[in-house]
């Protein structure tokens, strides 16, 4: 009994060091390689805006729909909250509130994480697939610095924008519904946000929050796509393993950022 | 041949062996590759052919022995030096591995434009150049996937010369192709190689393409080379199993079952 107790603590710890740690340590060396390598990204930075286009700008639409739909969600929920306590003249603060300090960053970072993030994971890995990315090698040109790099700063600096963009998209749905539909003051809706968001420690902290979210997402994101198996398989699965676990990232980290900035007051 | 051509080649393998993990692909391989000339190394799937190529193109180290090529011991050099030396080496991959979000047109100006400051007009004359040389000047605005398997192998092979590489490397050109496009890319290996000057290794199991085309052989069989010699002297080769290898039978030396427990046993198992 002890023994069989000991053989499947020792199997679990295998595999945790073997799956995680392992992974883990190269991935945190691959970091440390693409950022090594990223002086092409900038010198040359318009593969970097190729890459932007990629994964920013064709992330718009689903971006500023979700935004949109949020923030209308909100008015609505939002309104039917306020409204028992006779305070519905604050749904601009609670609307603005809500996404610019968790949900845009979160949401966006999600919704970045499916559409942009599966998409460099697919791409780098079948690129390694065919070959491509050895084919490279072979002409003397480092794929972390051609193919990584670019695509990580990427998405580094699309996800803040995005975020913002969602962010005020969605004040802008909160907006539609409450003041044009429901009929809540438009002074007040304003005013109140105007007076009650601060540009520090609510819009800073949400930037923060959405880079973070940024770089974690297209780490893992890169990284999945040139650590893939060359097949079809390992592409797939690559791929699920980036939306995955960028989105656990983004929770886990949503809660460590929210509790460091946390004032209590 | 050897010693007509011992001093002077480009590339020479000494003493090799190579394993991945506990699995030993290469026992002891000597090889040498002299200046100017075609050479093939044949072999059946999985002999280590390929890996020799990477090894050579120093994306492999070897687990003991050297590898030279112009002089330089390539399985010792730093980064940057390995680098600078792959600029003057040519690939062609198994299925041409372009670049599939640029088109014929980029693909061969990859290169030019990631190592060189020329100007654009320059470039667009190169590449148009070297896409006449494969015969696919009216394909450069066409995307790799617009290509068939042998127009893509072409480009690939013009993406691959470049920079006028004074080493050709083909990792099995020959798969997958129909007899037309086969002929033509045998015949571009040829052309190229003595136009640019060039030395090239084709890595093959085409035998009748192969020993039309190069100068020298080299037969490998389960990670060592068991033949050397010029195409008549493979023709006239007593080995069997390199017989067995040149005229396609399928029984002899390889066997033609992979190694099992007796037939009649496993189906009285039950």
């Amino acid at each position: 009994m002890t023994r069989r107790i000991a053989e499947l603590l020792r199997a679990l710890g295998a595999r945790i060091v073997n799956n995680w740690i392992w992974r883990l340590g190269f991935a945190c060396r691959f970091l440390w390689v693409t950022l090594k390598e990223s002086g092409t990204s900038f010198r040359r930075f318009h593969l970097t805006i190729r890459e932007i286009y990629f994964t920013g700008v064709l992330s718009l639409i689903i971006i500023l729909v979700s935004g949109l739909f949020v923030g209308m969600v909100l008015g609505l929920q939002g309104y039917d909250t306020l409204v028992r306590y006779g305070s519905s003249e604050a749904l601009g603060v609670l609307v603005s509130l809500s996404l610019v300090r968790e949900l845009g960053p979160v949401v966006a970072g999600l919704l970045f994480a499916s559409r942009a993030g599966s998409a460099i994971t697919a791409e780098i890995g079948l690129m390694k697939a065919t070959e491509q990315l050895s084919a490279m090698e072979m002409m003397a040109v480092d794929p972390i610095a051609r193919v990584v790099a670019p695509r990580f700063w990427a998405g580094v600096i699309s996800m803040p924008l995005l975020a913002a963009l969602f962010s005020a998209m969605g004040v802008f749905g909160g907006y539609l519904v409450g003041v044009r539909l429901i009929g809540v003051d438009e002074g007040s809706f304003w005013s109140q946000m105007q007076a009650a968001v601060d540009f520090r420690e609510d819009v800073l902290n949400g930037v923060i929050k959405s880079l973070v979210f940024g770089v974690a997402v297209t780490w893992i994101a890169v990284y999945e796509g040139y650590d893939a198996p060359p097949t079809a398989e390992g592409v797939s699965g690559a791929t699920t393993r980036t939306v995955v676990t960028s989105s656990l990232a983004i929770l886990a980290l949503d809660f460590v950022l929210t509790a460091l900035m946390f004032r209590g007051h | 041949m050897q010693d007509a051509v011992a001093t002077s080649n480009l590339v020479e393998v000494d003493n090799v062996t190579f394993s991945y993990d506990e699995r030993q692909i290469l026992k002891d391989i000597e090889l040498v590759v002299p200046k100017g000339k075609v050479v093939a190394i044949m072999g059946l799937s999985g002999c280590g052919k390929t890996t020799l190529l990477r090894l050579i193109g120093g994306a492999l180290v070897p687990d003991r022995g050297e590898i030279r090529v112009a002089g330089q011991i390539v399985n010792k050099l730093s980064d940057a030096e390995l680098f600078a030396l792959r600029r003057k080496m040519g690939m062609l991959f198994q299925f041409g591995a372009l670049f599939t979000d640029m088109s014929s047109f980029d693909n061969v100006a990859f290169q030019m434009r990631e190592h060189t400051n020329l100007p654009d007009s320059l470039i667009r004359d190169l590449v148009l150049m070297k896409l006449q040389a494969v015969g696919l000047r009216s394909a450069a605005d066409l995307m790799p996937a617009e290509l068939s398997g042998g127009m893509a192998r072409r480009v690939a092979l013009a993406r691959s010369i470049a920079l006028d590489p004074m080493l050709m490397m083909y990792d099995e050109p020959f798969t997958g192709l129909d007899p037309i496009s086969l002929g033509v890319i045998g015949q571009l290996i040829r052309r190229l190689n003595d136009s640019l000057g060039a030395t090239s290794i084709v890595v093959t199991h085409d035998v009748a393409e192969a020993l039309e085309l190069v100068d020298y052989v080299y037969y490998m069989s389960a990670g060592k080379v068991e033949f050397r010699g010029t195409p008549d002297e493979v023709r006239a080769a007593g080995l069997s199993s390199l017989k067995q290898f040149v005229y396609g039978e399928p029984d002899g030396p390889v066997p033609f079952h992979y190694p099992a427990p007796d037939y009649q046993q496993d189906l009285l198992a039950q």
